[in-house]
């Protein structure tokens, strides 16, 4: 009980530059990105004005904004569950025990370490319609008759953003499986074994349901993450051919700063910020048995 | 190995050497699904390492040998675009950028984000859970959505293009993190030390720096390194707060390095590879320590 005494005081104390910053770079921010979003307001015409919740119609009525919201729907949904798939394979297969493990999840590692503007520059190498690996290596394999140029195809430059950002995050979704399936205890296998459970039947009784928690949370993760997309697009397609690779993150930037029209610009970053929100609270409600635990 | 060592492993993101073996088993013994298994092993090795070396490989190849494949192997090792990069442009102004930066948010993040763990993973007051929940929140906040705002700020207080204007906004998003991380080591270390410690006359203070600092130095260090990583990758930000060579970080020289060179490839590969192999070696060096602080950032809720 006695350390109890003053603990508050003391513990605000320990708080304040904390909060100090997440309060002045993030909280105040958000709120004057909500409250601009309300205004109209452009670099052309100075001055701003009232127009309520006008900047939200107007995404509703701009093809534009359909657009973006339907790229990053399909890049969120795509990337994290090729990824969740991936990321299961590879953390199977090292929870196994074999010579060189430790190596092999060093490199597992390695995409996720390196830069994002590194790796959308290196799948760009790969992607190149002249000299890229992916057209050599196709071609070689006659897959395909003629060189493509992959990132200037609508249809096809968006699912190379998938591609790139599944390379670099499968990494962060194997490394919190292998954390979930070194909870499950050895003997369960051992058990359903006995029991005469095939390898297929003991994956999907044991394996899945044990591991399901662990899935959820990093799902999660991953999605409130790719749904913010913007370094993979910015560098590799800067959100082309004829749009087909622009997401919410890089039609607002281009709305904010190439066009600077703030108010319309941050009704979008609201958007954004409230879908984050609305699925942030919702995540946090669903886990809140554990954090009330803790 | 027993179901009571197992919770243990998640904690210390030990490797989980027991688990999942029912899956294959004796079964797999058969030379045929071993066979399978190490070829799958390879896959994802040549899958995670493969495009890093492809990049490394472009990097020493000469101008002849890039405008077409084959041949996929330099006909002749040259290191000219490495040399281009100093030459023709002062590349060493990124890393000098990103190194200050990337250092300082790492030392200032890693004080405040002690302070904070120590409250939250030691102290109990009514007000914890509403602000944790605060912390976790703001780890999810879309940069985007306050880019605009703090540039504005940062123009008015003459922060644009200041190595300030990159440290302060990445400590705010690296703290939700740091905070985390350390919140849950500091919770692992028994009370008992830490009244030891305050029975003998150290004050709440002291016994935060003489006792569970200490103790944490594991907890720290991992958090250092990601914390770094993040800070080095960082892009949104650098993009759009500095417009200078004297204060751009890494990866806005690489992203607008194109604008800048006439044969752009081979200088992009080789700036790319000169930025990454630090961090691939830090990787390889540290990876026990990464792996537990992505499983601790991310889990322990």
């Amino acid at each position: 009980m006695q350390r109890q005494v003053g603990a508050q005081g003391f513990a605000f104390a320990l708080l304040i530059p904390a909060f100090v910053l997440i309060v002045g770079v993030a909280l105040w921010p958000a709120a004057q990105t909500m409250w601009m979003s309300l205004h109209k307001a452009s670099m052309i015409m100075p001055g701003t004005e009232f127009i309520g919740l006008q900047n939200y119609q107007k995404q509703l009525g701009d093809p534009r904004f359909w657009n973006a919201w339907r790229n990053t729907a399909y890049f969120t949904v795509a990337s994290v569950a090729l990824e969740t798939l991936i990321g299961l394979i590879i953390a199977l297969v090292l929870s196994q025990e074999f010579p060189l493990r430790g190596w092999v999840r060093a490199a597992v590692l390695v995409p996720w370490a390196i830069p994002t503007v590194v790796s959308s520059r290196l799948w760009g190498l790969i992607f190149n319609t002249d000299f890229g690996l992916a057209n050599y290596l196709l071609r070689s394999a006659g897959i395909i008759q003629t060189d493509r140029n992959w990132l200037g195809e609508v249809g096809v430059a968006l699912n190379v953003t998938v591609l790139v950002d599944v390379w670099k995050t499968t990494p962060f979704m194997a490394l919190l499986i292998m954390a979930g399936l070194s909870t499950i205890p050895g003997d369960l296998y051992e058990a359903a074994r006995v029991d005469g459970a095939n390898m297929l039947q003991r994956f999907f009784q044991i394996t899945v349901p044990l591991l399901l928690p662990v899935l959820l949370v990093s799902v999660m993760l991953r999605l409130l993450d790719a749904f913010r997309v913007f370094d993979v697009i910015y560098v590799m397609t800067g959100g082309g051919p004829a749009d087909s690779t622009e997401v919410m993150s890089t039609f607002t930037y281009k709305i904010l700063f190439s066009a600077t029209q703030f108010g319309f610009g941050s009704s979008l970053a609201g958007s954004m910020f409230i879908t984050l929100l609305a699925v942030s609270i919702v995540f946090l409600y669903a886990l809140r048995n554990r954090l009330e635990v803790e | 190995m027993t179901a009571t060592q197992a919770p243990a492993q998640v904690r210390t993101g030990a490797p989980p050497r027991q688990a999942a073996r029912g899956l294959t088993g004796q079964r797999l013994v058969a030379l045929l699904g071993k066979f399978a298994f190490f070829l799958l092993a390879l896959l994802i090795v040549v899958w995670s390492v493969g495009p890093f070396l492809w990049m490394a490989i472009t990097s020493i190849k000469p101008d002849r040998d890039l405008a077409a494949l084959p041949p996929i192997l330099p006909t002749e090792i040259t290191f000219s675009h490495y040399f281009a990069l100093f030459e023709q442009r002062p590349f060493y102004k990124y890393i000098i950028n990103s190194t200050v930066v990337s250092i300082a948010t790492t030392l200032i993040c890693l004080v405040i984000g002690s302070l904070a763990g120590y409250a939250f993973g030691r102290l109990h007051f009514p007000a914890r859970l509403p602000l944790l929940l605060t912390v976790l929140v703001v780890s999810m906040f879309p940069q985007i959505s306050i880019v605009a705002p703090l540039y504005r700020i940062f123009q008015s207080r003459g922060l644009l293009n200041t190595y300030e204007g990159l440290i302060i906004p990445y400590n705010a998003f690296a703290l939700p993190l740091a905070i985390w991380i350390l919140t849950s080591f500091f919770r692992s270390i028994p009370a008992e030390l830490e009244d030891a410690s305050r029975i003998d006359g150290s004050t709440r203070l002291g016994a935060l720096f003489r006792v569970i600092l200490p103790l944490s130095a594991p907890g720290l260090f991992t958090t250092a390194i990601l914390v770094f990583i993040a800070a080095w990758n960082e892009f949104l930000f650098a993009l759009t707060f500095t417009t200078s060579i004297d204060r751009q970080t890494i990866p806005v020289g690489i992203a607008l390095l194109p604008a800048m060179y006439h044969v752009p490839w081979g200088n992009i590969a080789a700036a790319s590879t000169l930025v990454t192999l630090p961090l691939v070696a830090l990787v390889l060096i540290l990876q026990r320590w990464i792996v537990r602080g992505i499983v601790a950032g991310a889990l322990k809720g």
